[in-house]
């Protein structure tokens, strides 16, 4: 039920930073994560007497519409009374589809508890998996909450007795995972236990739900539950166990207050000096310290353009300021200070540290972001870099059939790309067609069906979805030598590819460009193998994942021509030799150089083709191969359908990787390669006459057969209107 | 040569228009089955191709940078009929050609240089200076990226008491050049970089543009003094006096205008 404040009480209580708590929902998709934040908007809608009123001209429908708007769109804010007290719990949107999970983490970072969703009859699957330990890696206190417990009931007709150890095995597994993932401090802390209400069992689709303290404070059992649903008594369940109240009830007392969590938070989410100014006002949560905002959602609102939202995570952020983001580098006006609460947003002339605030008005600033005052933009190193944690690895041609709604789709992808850092959109030079690129073919549908709503249905052409290769080298070769066009300079360097540690660690984040030098060295040299001479070297890392160190000792004028180099070899292993498709896990050391003494000798238009002529010609050279995305399919089938899904695994050059009994239900995981998942759907629906539940992931990069080596090259260079046999590494040899 | 094997002449046109020409030069590219005019590494103020044609007789074909480098083309064409390649200044003052004609020389190309005057030369005269004073030279290049050898040229040119002269970065294939101002403007910025108080705004510096032309304009000065003066059309050069002969002094007032008690600090 609405509570309806003043909105003057409402930023007093944001302002009790013991009485806020900031989650986020974890959950597997289709577990039922949006109808249980909708049944949470619902019951505890938190609005000012001023919209109030304004909300009482929409009708029914409207508000509803509105509110699954909201669910989907943006970080909310609810009220809770528990034990006299009333509360502040902001809601963090956490992207729910599986293409989506690099998103995640930056809805994690600005989160301090998840509550875990878990579908009783499917049990943790692989996705849960996944969220769960991105959000250990983020230091989000999780929670568990058993969803769906009447299809235990209705559909599968389990005894009260089964329904428990249904729900124990779940719990022991969600344990299990903790055990696996959590930081050694929290292993044990973070381990759920029924009894002390850290887990909610309920229906939200029936909107009701409960914890075991809860029921045992209403002289009850778990099996009374049980037979009041089987009496069919849904009512008075949803009056006397009012799943929002479970649910935040235990968000309440289980999840951290901003105060305490920042303390343990900050070291681990942020990699500054945690003794600095900053770093103390963060760790504070010091809402008159130096201001912090970490962004985590940007969405385009259709009257108030770009709403950034993210955590205060020090100070207080006022409407009318200018502020700083450190990714952007640039510097713009705050025009308005506001927070959703329940689908309206409500505006505030401030927001203080240890909250989720909305703030319209600045055009440039992304997901992820870190957002200072200006005068701090030197002193604040931002939150955690970019982590690679998936590439695109589909893309596809997009058109209007009418090139009058070609403004339209412009607008619409635009903003689909501003709210979705993963989905990138492009325009191909050449032929001004768009490009999307998103995480695999699922991505690119639920993009194209987005699309579709907000241009309200227009006529658009695609071309068939096209997959993204990466090229890839063998062998240590070297070193190989590029002249410059005016013959004056002369470069040498040696390729090989980078081991499978130090791949991780660049995915990871573990290790980027802008870290310390010494750190960085420490690292590789421990965990990866490298020698302390080359680690120090290292000049650029880019995000294909290719490392370029300088290996020469003293050489003159190294220091003036790295920018020019470095440039180069971002630009190189963009598009390699092969099939112009990017170059990953290739580490190239410059051995040796004379340069021209004179500046203008050695220009970019003379050092560029140098060093590039030098890395393709040791590419090609090194038994390049070709690497293609490998899917992860995750399906839940029923034994007599096994036989069919096998076959279409196995159709489609897939690999079935295991082969879980669960009742009688098979629990089937296999990797199948990208290129051949795309009508892959449509017959897994048939083989299993729809019975089958199944989620795709990325699952990693692997080397094209050496039997459709050359077909694949081909094929690549001709879509791209190239010749159709690669270059041999000769051509890059100059006389 | 006309032996029927074919030969490369590089000819000067020196610093002006087609007139630079050496009537030597005239007359082998008269002779020539084909004739190319380099179009990047200088630029001649006053030089018309039509006007070049005229004087020819023949056509005349702008090649590039990409051109010239790549040489197979130019190298093709010579084994078999004589080339005359056109070229700013003197032939092989810049570095530009050296290996256009060594790939000649080795593919036994017949090759001939014939000169014409040059920057190097034509500079020092024109503001009275003597050329056996002069240190290394050294181009100003655009920043992005940055190079300090500017600096470090000057620094080892003052030490000794020589006299620098920095040639001002030309990128004819975009219309962008720089000017004396914006010249002295990076040294600047480059003393601001290094900090070793080898430029300061009172050191005596001459603005060159169109060197060896009619439209030639020298003006020694300060150096906050030269920011501000119009060079008007490319090419531009400067000139960072070393040590000065009473000579020089004396010349520098005379043809470059210089302030008498300026130069007299710099003896
Ligand atoms: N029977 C039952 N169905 C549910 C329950 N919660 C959600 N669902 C259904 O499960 C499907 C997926 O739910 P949704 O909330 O969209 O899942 P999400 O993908 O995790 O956001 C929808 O059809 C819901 O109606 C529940 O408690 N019981």
């Amino acid at each position: 039920m609405p509570k309806y404040k003043q909105t003057e009480e409402i930023i007093k209580l944001m302002s009790n930073k013991l009485n806020v708590r900031n989650i986020g929902t974890l959950a597997h998709v289709d577990h039922g994560k949006t109808t249980l934040s909708d049944s949470l908007l619902a019951g505890a809608g938190l609005i000012s007497q001023k919209i109030a009123a304004q909300a009482l001209a929409l009708d029914y429908v409207e508000i509803e519409q509105l509110r699954q708007m909201t669910v989907k769109a943006a970080n909310v804010s609810l009220l809770h009374e528990r034990n006299g007290q009333s509360y502040v719990i902001n809601l963090v949107d956490t992207p729910g589809h599986v293409d989506f999970t690099g998103h995640v983490t930056r809805s994690l970072r600005v989160m301090d508890g998840g509550v875990c969703v878990v579908d009783s009859v499917e049990g943790i699957m692989t996705q849960t998996e996944t969220v769960l330990r991105q959000g250990m890696d983020e230091k989000v206190r999780p929670l568990l909450y058993i969803n769906k417990i009447d299809r235990l009931i209705k559909e599968l007709r389990l005894s009260p007795q089964e329904v428990q150890d249904r729900l124990l095995k779940i719990i022991r597994d969600f344990n299990g995972l903790i055990e696996s993932y959590a930081d050694p401090e929290f292993k044990e802390k973070w381990k759920v236990n029924p009894n002390k209400g850290q887990v909610a069992f309920g229906s939200a689709l029936h909107k009701w739900g409960f914890t075991l303290p809860i029921i045992a404070a209403k002289g009850m059992k778990f099996s009374d539950i049980i037979d009041a649903y089987n009496k069919g008594d849904i009512e008075s369940l949803q009056k006397e166990f009012q799943l929002d109240v479970a649910i935040l009830d235990m968000v309440v007392d289980h999840i951290p207050n901003p105060v305490d969590a920042q303390k343990y938070r900050i070291p681990k989410i942020w990699k500054g000096d945690i003794n600095s100014t900053l770093g103390q006002a963060m760790i504070n949560c010091d809402e008159n310290g130096p201001l912090v905002i970490c962004v985590n959602k940007v969405i385009v609102d259709p009257h108030a353009g770009p709403v950034t939202t993210g955590r205060v995570f020090s100070g207080t952020v006022h409407e009318g300021e200018n502020i700083y983001g450190l990714m952007a580098k640039t510097e713009g006006r705050i025009q308005q200070v506001s927070l959703y609460m329940g689908p309206y947003r409500e505006i505030t002339p401030s927001m203080s540290a240890g909250n989720i605030v909305a703030l319209l008005g600045l055009e440039n600033i992304r997901a992820g972001e870190t957002l200072v005052r200006p005068p701090d933009r030197a002193s604040m190193s931002p939150f955690e870099k970019m982590k690679y944690i998936s590439d695109p690895v589909v893309t596809m041609a997009i058109e209007p059939k009418f090139s009058r709604d070609l403004p339209r789709l412009i607008d619409a992808l635009h903003k689909m790309a501003i709210e979705d850092p993963t989905l990138s959109v492009k325009i191909n030079q050449e032929t001004g067609e768009y490009l999307i690129a998103g995480m695999g073919s699922l991505h690119l549908e639920i993009a194209l069906w987005d699309l579709q709503q907000r241009t309200g249905g227009i006529e658009i052409t695609t071309t068939p979805p096209i997959v993204v290769y990466r090229e890839s080298l063998t062998k240590a070769l070297g070193p190989f030598e590029g002249k410059s066009p005016n013959k004056h300079n002369r470069l040498y360097v040696t390729v090989e590819p980078l081991n499978e540690q130090t791949i991780q660690l660049i995915q990871q984040g573990t290790i980027h460009e802008d870290m310390d030098t010494k750190e960085r060295a420490k690292i590789l040299r421990e965990q990866a193998g490298w020698e302390t001479d080359a680690a120090r070297g290292i000049w650029a890392i880019d995000s294909y994942i290719n490392v370029l160190v300088d290996a020469t000792k003293g050489l003159q004028y190294m220091r003036e021509i790295k920018d020019t180099l470095v440039q180069a070899f971002r630009l190189d292993v963009g598009e390699g030799p092969l099939a112009r498709e990017p170059i990953r896990g290739m580490l190239v050391k410059i051995t040796d150089a004379t340069v021209h003494e004179d500046p203008a000798h050695r220009g970019p238009a003379q050092l560029m083709p140098a060093i590039r002529d030098a890395i393709f010609q040791g590419f090609l050279t090194a038994s390049p191969i070709l690497l293609e995305p490998i899917m992860k399919l995750d399906m839940k089938v029923p034994q007599d359908f096994l036989g069919g899904v096998t076959r279409i695994v196995a159709g489609k050059r897939g690999r079935v990787v295991s082969m879980d009994q669960v009742e009688q239900t098979m629990h089937l995981m296999a990797e199948i390669p990208v290129s051949e998942t795309f009508d892959m759907s449509d017959q897994l629906r048939s083989a299993t006459a729809g019975k089958a539940f199944w989620g795709t992931e990325f699952a990693r990069w692997s080397s094209v057969p050496s039997s459709l080596f050359a077909e694949t090259i081909r094929k690549i260079r001709e879509r791209k209107g190239l010749s159709p046999e690669p270059p041999k590494p000769e051509e890059f040899m100059s006389m | 040569m006309g032996f029927g094997l074919g030969s490369l002449s590089f000819i000067g046109l020196g610093l002006y228009n087609e007139k630079g020409i050496s009537i030597y030069g005239l007359e082998r590219a008269k002779e020539a089955d084909e004739v190319l005019l380099e179009g990047y590494t200088n630029m001649l103020p006053g030089l018309k191709i039509a006007s070049l044609e005229k004087l020819l007789g023949k056509k005349v074909r702008v090649v590039d940078r990409k051109y010239l480098e790549d040489g197979k083309e130019i190298l093709s064409s010579a084994s078999k009929k004589d080339i005359a390649l056109l070229v700013a200044g003197d032939p092989f003052v810049a570095t530009t050609h050296v290996d256009l004609r060594m790939r000649a020389v080795k593919q036994g190309i017949p090759v001939e240089v014939v000169n014409a005057p040059s920057i190097i030369s034509v500079a020092p005269g024109a503001v009275g200076l003597q050329n056996y004073k002069f240190g290394r030279s050294c181009t100003i290049t655009f920043p992005m990226p940055y190079s300090d050898v500017p600096y470090d040229t000057l620094k080892l040119n003052r030490a000794a008491g020589l006299h620098t002269l920095f040639f001002l970065d030309l990128r004819t294939e975009e219309k962008h050049f720089m000017s004396v101002g914006e010249g002295i403007r990076l040294l600047m910025v480059m003393e601001h970089r290094r900090g070793e108080g080898i430029i300061n705004k009172d050191l005596l510096l001459i603005g060159v543009a169109r060197a060896g032309g009619p439209e030639q304009f020298v003006k020694a000065g300060r150096a906050q003094d030269l920011l501000s003066v119009d060079f008007g059309d490319p090419p531009h050069a400067i000139i960072v006096p070393g040590r000065l002969h009473f000579m020089e002094a004396e010349a520098l007032v005379l043809f470059a205008g210089a302030d008498k008690e300026l130069v007299e600090r710099n003896l």
